[in-house]
C-alpha cells in the first residue's frame, strides 16, 4: 500500500506538532492504526482458514478411501510405513480443523479484520479508543496461533480430543492438548482486549450526529458481538486454567473418582465432574456461535442495502432482534448437553429458550429477504455472496431446530446431521458473507476493485461445491452415522447404505478447494493490477466511503458529521439514488475530495 | 485527529474512555471469577464429603489478610481523594501504603502456601485443596498485577501529575476501580474458602 | 467523581465510616462462622454479610452509587444476571437428572490413605 507513507506525511503535517517519522516496524508490523491491524488480522486469519481447510481436505481422503495410503504426504501422517493415516492423527485433524477455523480463522477475520477496519470508519472516528490495546490484541492472537500450530510438532502430535476438549479424555491426552489450552488462553485474552476496545469505541467515538439509531447495521452487529465475547469467554478461560491444572498438577477438577484407563486406575484424588467442563465450555461456546454469525449478518446487511438501492427493511426490528438474540444466547447452552443425563425439567427449560432464540434469527433473516422486495438489484460479486448467504443461512438455521428439540436430538446428537447443520451456518453462511465483505471493502482498502470474472467463477464454483459437501451430511446423519469416526462409518451396519456419500462429499470438498485458488490469486493480483476506482465505487451511503481509498492515518482530515440515517437510498425527490450519511443537506451526491 | 474523550467526559454517555474501558474489563473479570465460583459450587455439591475450611486453613491468618486488603482499598480511595484535593504529597503517602499492604498480604499468603506444601496439602490431594489453591493463586496473580500498576502510578508514572493533571487523575481512578475489584473478590473468597 | 473540594471532603468522611463498617463486617463474619448451624444456614449468613460488604465497596469506593451512565449500569446489570445463571444453572443438573448418580470411592483410596497422614 504505497499510499500510506504519503498519507502519513499529510496526517503529521495536519497534526501541527513535531512527530518523528515512524519506522517500518512501527508502521507495518507494530502498528497502532486500526486499518493496519485490521489487515494484519485479516491476512493472518485467511492463512489460518486455508490451513484449516487443508486439514479438512486431508481428512476427507480418509473418509472417502479409508485405509488406503494417502498420496503425496502419506509418509508424514501415519505411524507406519504403509502411509496410512493413524486414527489418532485423524482425530488431531478433526480437533484442529474445528479449533483453527473457529478461533484462528472466522472470528479473527469477522471481528478482528472487518470490525477493526470498518467500524471506526463507519462511525466517523479517527481510530479505535485504545490503539495500543488493539495492537496487543492482534499480537496475542498471533502468539496463540503460533502455539496452536506448534502443537502439531510435539510428541504425540496436536490436540485430538475434539475442538470441545471434553474431560476426562482431554485430561489424559498427549502433550499437544496442553499446548492447545495455552493457545486458547492467548486467543481468549486477545478477544477480551478487543471486545473492550470495540464497545468503548462504538459508545464514545461516534461522530457528531451519529446517534445509535443512525448506526449502520454492521456496527450494531459488532457491538452485540463484542458484548458476547466480553462476558462469555472468561468462564472458558477459567476452565482452561483448570484443565491445565488437571493435566499438569494432577488435580481432579474434571476427573471423576474411580477412573480406570488402559494403564490401570488413575492415581488422582477424584471427586471432580466431567460435566463441569461441559457447562463451562458451552457457556462460552454457545454465544461463540453467535459471534460467528452476527458480524456476517452485519456484512450482508450492508451489501444488501447497497445493492438493492433501498434501505434495509425494519431497521429498528433488526436492532431489537440483535440485542434480544445476544441476550438469549447466554441461556441456551445446555442444548449441547441433552444426552448427558439431564432431567426432563432442565432439558425442557433449555429446549424452550432454544426455540425462543430461533425467533430473532428468523426475524433478521426475514427482514433481509424483505429488503430485496422492490429493490433495484445489482448482481455485483459481493451481492452474489450476500444473496447466497440468505437461503444457506436459512437451511443452517432450520436444520438446527430438530437439534434444539430434545426428542429428535436423541437420535441426531453427535451424528453428521449436526456437522451439516453447523457447517451450513458457518461455511456457505458466515464465510460466504466474509467473502462478500472482502470483495465489497477491498476497493476501500486498496483503491482497486478485485477482478469481476474471477470473482464470479469463485462464487459459482464455491456455491455448487459447498452444497455437494454438506447437503449429503443430513442424509448420512439421519441414517445414524456418527461424528468423529475415523473410518467414515465403515464398521457400522446401520450406515452401510449411505457410505457411498463419503466419496461424493470428498470430491465436493476438493473441488471447493480448487475454486478457492481463483479467490487467492484474485486477492493478491488485484493489489497491483485491479481496476483503479475512486473513493466510492459502489455508490454507497455509509461514512467509510467518504474517506479516501485507502484512508490515511486519522481517517478523516476534517471530522465528519452524520446528517441522516445510514441507508438513504432512492429517497423520493432526491437528485441522486443515494445520499451519503456524512454529506450536509443541500450538497451534491458526489462528496468533495476530503 | 486526536482520539476524543480520553480525558474529558462525553456528554451523552457521561463517561470518559478509560473509565468505561476499565468497568467493561471488570465485568469480564466478574465472569472469570464466576467460572471459578461456579466450579466451587458444583464440586462441593457433588462431593461425598467436603472439609470445613478450618480443617486446612488458618482463620486468624486469613482474617488478618482480609483486614490488610480492605485497608489497602481504603488507602487507595484516600489516595485518589488526595489527588482531587491537589495534595500530591498525601497522594504519594497513601499510594505507597496501597502498594505495600498487598505486598504484606502476599508474604502472609506465601507463608500459608509454604505451610501447605510442607504438610503435603497439594492441589492434587482433594478437590477442596485444588479449588483453594487455584482460586487464591489466580487472585494472587491479580494482586501482583495491581501492585505493579499502583507501583507505577506511585513511582515513575506519577510524573504525569505535573504535566497532564486530569489525565493522571483519571488513570489513578481506573487503577483504583481495578484495585477495589480485587478487594471485592477476596471479600467473597475469604468466607467461602476459610469459613464454610 | 465530582470535583469540588467540599464534595471530596464529604466523600472522605464517608470513606472513614465505610472503612469502619467493613471492619465490623469482617469481625461479624468470622464470629458467625463459629455458630452451630447447618451448612445451608451458614452459607446463607456468610453470603449475606459478604454481599453487604461488597455492596459498600462498590457503592462508595467505586462510586457506583453516583454513576449515571445508562450503558454502564445496563452492562453491569447484564453481567450480574449472567453471573447468577452461571452459578445456579449447572447446579440444576445435579438436582434434576435421569438415572442415579454413582459416586465411586477413589480407586486408589486405600493406597493414598497409607501414603500420608492427615
Amino acid at each position: 500500500m504505497d499510499d500510506v507513507t504519503t498519507a502519513e506525511e499529510i496526517a503529521h503535517a495536519e497534526h501541527g506538532h513535531e512527530e518523528h517519522e515512524l519506522s517500518f516496524l512501527q508502521t507495518y508490523v507494530f502498528s497502532q492504526d486500526h486499518k493496519v491491524i485490521g489487515i494484519q488480522y485479516a491476512i493472518t486469519a485467511m492463512l489460518f482458514l486455508l490451513f484449516g481447510f487443508t486439514l479438512m481436505m486431508i481428512m476427507r481422503w480418509q473418509l472417502a478411501f479409508p485405509f488406503r495410503p494417502v498420496p503425496v504426504i502419506g509418509g508424514l501422517l501415519g505411524a507406519n510405513n504403509a502411509q496410512l493415516m493413524a486414527p489418532e492423527f485423524y482425530n488431531s485433524l478433526g480437533a484442529m480443523h474445528g479449533t483453527i477455523m473457529v478461533f484462528l480463522g472466522v472470528v479473527p477475520l469477522a471481528v478482528g479484520g472487518f470490525g477493526n477496519y470498518v467500524l471506526p470508519l463507519q462511525i466517523g472516528a479517527p481510530d479505535m479508543a485504545f490503539p495500543r490495546l488493539n495492537m496487543a490484541s492482534y499480537w496475542s492472537f498471533f502468539l496463540g496461533g503460533i502455539v496452536m500450530i506448534a502443537s502439531f510438532f510435539v510428541p504425540g502430535g496436536a490436540a485430538n480430543s475434539g475442538w470441545t476438549s471434553y474431560a476426562p479424555l482431554s485430561v489424559i491426552a498427549t502433550e499437544g492438548q496442553t499446548w492447545w489450552l495455552v493457545g486458547m488462553i492467548f486467543l481468549i485474552t486477545s478477544s477480551l482486549l478487543g471486545s473492550v476496545n470495540f464497545i468503548v469505541t462504538t459508545l464514545q467515538l461516534r461522530a457528531p450526529g451519529m446517534s445509535f439509531m443512525r448506526l449502520p447495521f454492521f456496527v450494531w452487529a459488532q457491538l452485540v458481538t463484542s458484548f458476547l465475547l466480553l462476558l462469555a469467554f472468561p468462564p472458558l478461560e477459567a476452565a482452561g486454567v483448570l484443565q491445565i491444572m488437571d493435566r499438569v498438577a494432577d488435580t481432579s477438577f474434571f476427573m471423576p473418582s474411580g477412573l480406570v484407563t488402559g494403564d490401570g486406575p488413575l492415581e488422582i484424588s477424584g471427586g471432580g465432574s466431567p460435566l463441569l467442563w461441559q457447562h463451562l465450555f458451552w457457556f462460552l461456546a454457545h454465544p461463540e456461535v453467535y459471534v460467528l454469525i452476527l458480524p456476517a449478518l452485519g456484512i450482508v446487511g450492508e451489501i444488501v442495502a447497497n445493492n438493492t438501492r433501498k434501505p434495509l427493511w425494519g431497521y429498528r426490528v433488526l436492532v431489537a432482534s440483535l440485542i434480544f438474540l445476544g441476550f438469549m444466547s447466554f441461556i441456551v447452552w445446555a442444548h449441547h448437553m441433552f444426552l448427558t443425563g439431564m432431567g426432563t425439567t432442565i432439558s425442557t427449560f433449555f429446549q424452550t429458550t432454544t426455540m425462543i432464540i430461533s425467533i430473532p434469527s428468523v426475524v433478521i433473516l426475514s427482514a433481509m429477504f424483505l429488503s430485496l422486495y422492490g429493490g433495484s438489484i445489482r448482481y455485483t460479486v459481493p451481492m452474489l455472496f450476500a444473496l447466497a448467504f440468505l437461503p444457506m443461512f436459512g437451511i443452517g438455521g432450520l436444520t438446527g431446530l430438530p437439534l434444539g428439540l430434545t426428542a429428535p436430538d436423541l437420535h441426531l446428537h453427535d451424528t453428521y446431521y449436526v456437522i451439516g447443520h453447523f457447517h451450513y451456518v458457518v461455511a456457505p453462511g458466515t464465510i460466504f458473507a466474509l467473502f462478500g465483505g472482502i470483495y465489497y471493502w477491498y476497493p476501500k482498502a486498496t483503491g482497486r476493485l478485485m477482478n469481476d470474472m474471477l470473482g464470479r467463477i469463485h462464487f459459482w464454483g464455491s456455491i455448487i461445491a459447498i452444497n455437494c459437501v454438506f447437503m449429503p451430511m443430513f442424509i448420512t446423519g439421519l441414517a445414524g452415522m456418527n461424528r468423529r469416526l475415523y473410518d467414515g462409518g465403515l464398521e457400522y451396519a446401520h450406515v452401510q447404505e449411505v457410505l457411498e456419500w463419503n466419496q461424493f462429499m470428498s470430491y465436493g470438498a476438493w473441488a471447493l478447494g480448487v475454486f478457492q485458488i481463483f479467490f487467492i490469486f484474485n486477492f493478491f493480483w488485484s493489489i497491483r493490477h485491479g481496476k483503479k476506482v475512486g473513493d466510492n465505487p459502489w455508490d454507497s451511503t455509509t461514512l467509510e466511503w467518504q474517506a479516501p481509498s485507502p484512508p490515511p492515518h486519522g481517517n478523516f482530515s476534517t471530522p465528519p458529521e452524520a446528517y441522516r440515517g445510514p441507508y438513504e437510498y432512492s429517497v423520493p425527490g432526491a437528485s441522486s439514488d443515494f445520499s451519503m450519511q456524512g454529506q450536509a443537506p443541500g450538497a451534491n451526491p458526489e462528496p468533495a475530495k476530503v | 485527529m486526536e482520539i476524543p474523550y480520553t480525558v474529558a467526559e462525553r456528554p451523552d454517555t457521561g463517561l470518559n474512555n478509560v473509565k468505561l474501558g476499565i468497568w467493561l474489563f471488570l465485568a469480564s473479570e466478574v465472569m472469570l471469577f464466576g467460572g471459578l465460583f461456579s466450579t466451587y459450587v458444583l464440586l462441593r455439591v457433588g462431593a461425598v464429603e467436603w472439609p470445613l475450611g478450618a480443617e486446612f486453613l488458618n482463620i486468624p491468618i486469613g482474617t488478618v489478610n482480609t483486614v490488610i486488603l480492605i485497608a489497602s482499598s481504603v488507602t487507595m480511595v484516600m489516595a485518589y481523594a488526595s489527588l482531587k484535593l491537589g495534595d500530591f504529597a498525601k497522594y504519594k503517602t497513601y499510594m505507597l501504603a496501597t502498594v505495600l499492604l498487598p505486598v504484606l498480604f502476599l508474604c502472609i499468603k506465601g507463608y500459608e502456601y509454604y505451610e501447605k506444601v510442607s504438610h503435603d496439602h497439594l492441589p492434587s490431594h482433594s478437590t477442596f485443596l485444588a479449588i483453594y489453591w487455584t482460586m487464591t493463586a489466580l487472585h494472587g496473580l491479580h494482586i501482583i498485577g495491581g501492585i505493579v500498576v499502583n507501583g507505577y502510578f506511585w513511582g515513575p508514572g506519577s510524573k504525569m501529575w505535573h504535566v497532564k493533571r486530569e489525565m493522571f487523575e483519571n488513570r489513578v481512578e481506573a487503577a483504583g476501580l481495578y484495585w477495589h475489584f480485587v478487594d471485592l473478590v477476596w471479600i467473597f473468597l475469604f468466607p467461602v474458602l476459610y469459613l464454610l | 467523581m465530582s470535583g469540588s473540594a467540599e464534595e471530596v471532603r464529604k466523600h472522605i468522611a464517608t470513606y472513614k465510616k465505610i472503612a469502619g463498617a467493613l471492619a465490623v463486617g469482617t469481625i461479624v463474619t468470622v464470629l458467625a462462622s463459629y455458630l452451630d448451624v447447618s451448612v445451608a444456614i451458614g452459607i446463607t449468613i456468610a453470603l449475606i454479610i459478604a454481599t453487604t460488604k461488597a455492596s459498600l465497596v462498590a457503592n462508595y469506593f467505586m462510586h457506583l452509587g453516583e454513576e449515571r451512565s445508562q450503558w454502564l449500569m445496563v452492562s453491569l446489570g447484564l453481567t450480574a444476571v449472567f453471573w447468577l445463571f452461571l452459578m445456579l444453572v449447572p447446579l440444576w443438573t445435579f438436582s434434576d437428572h435421569i438415572g442415579v448418580v454413582k459416586t465411586l470411592p477413589n480407586a486408589n483410596a486405600h493406597e493414598m490413605a497409607e501414603g500420608e497422614e492427615h
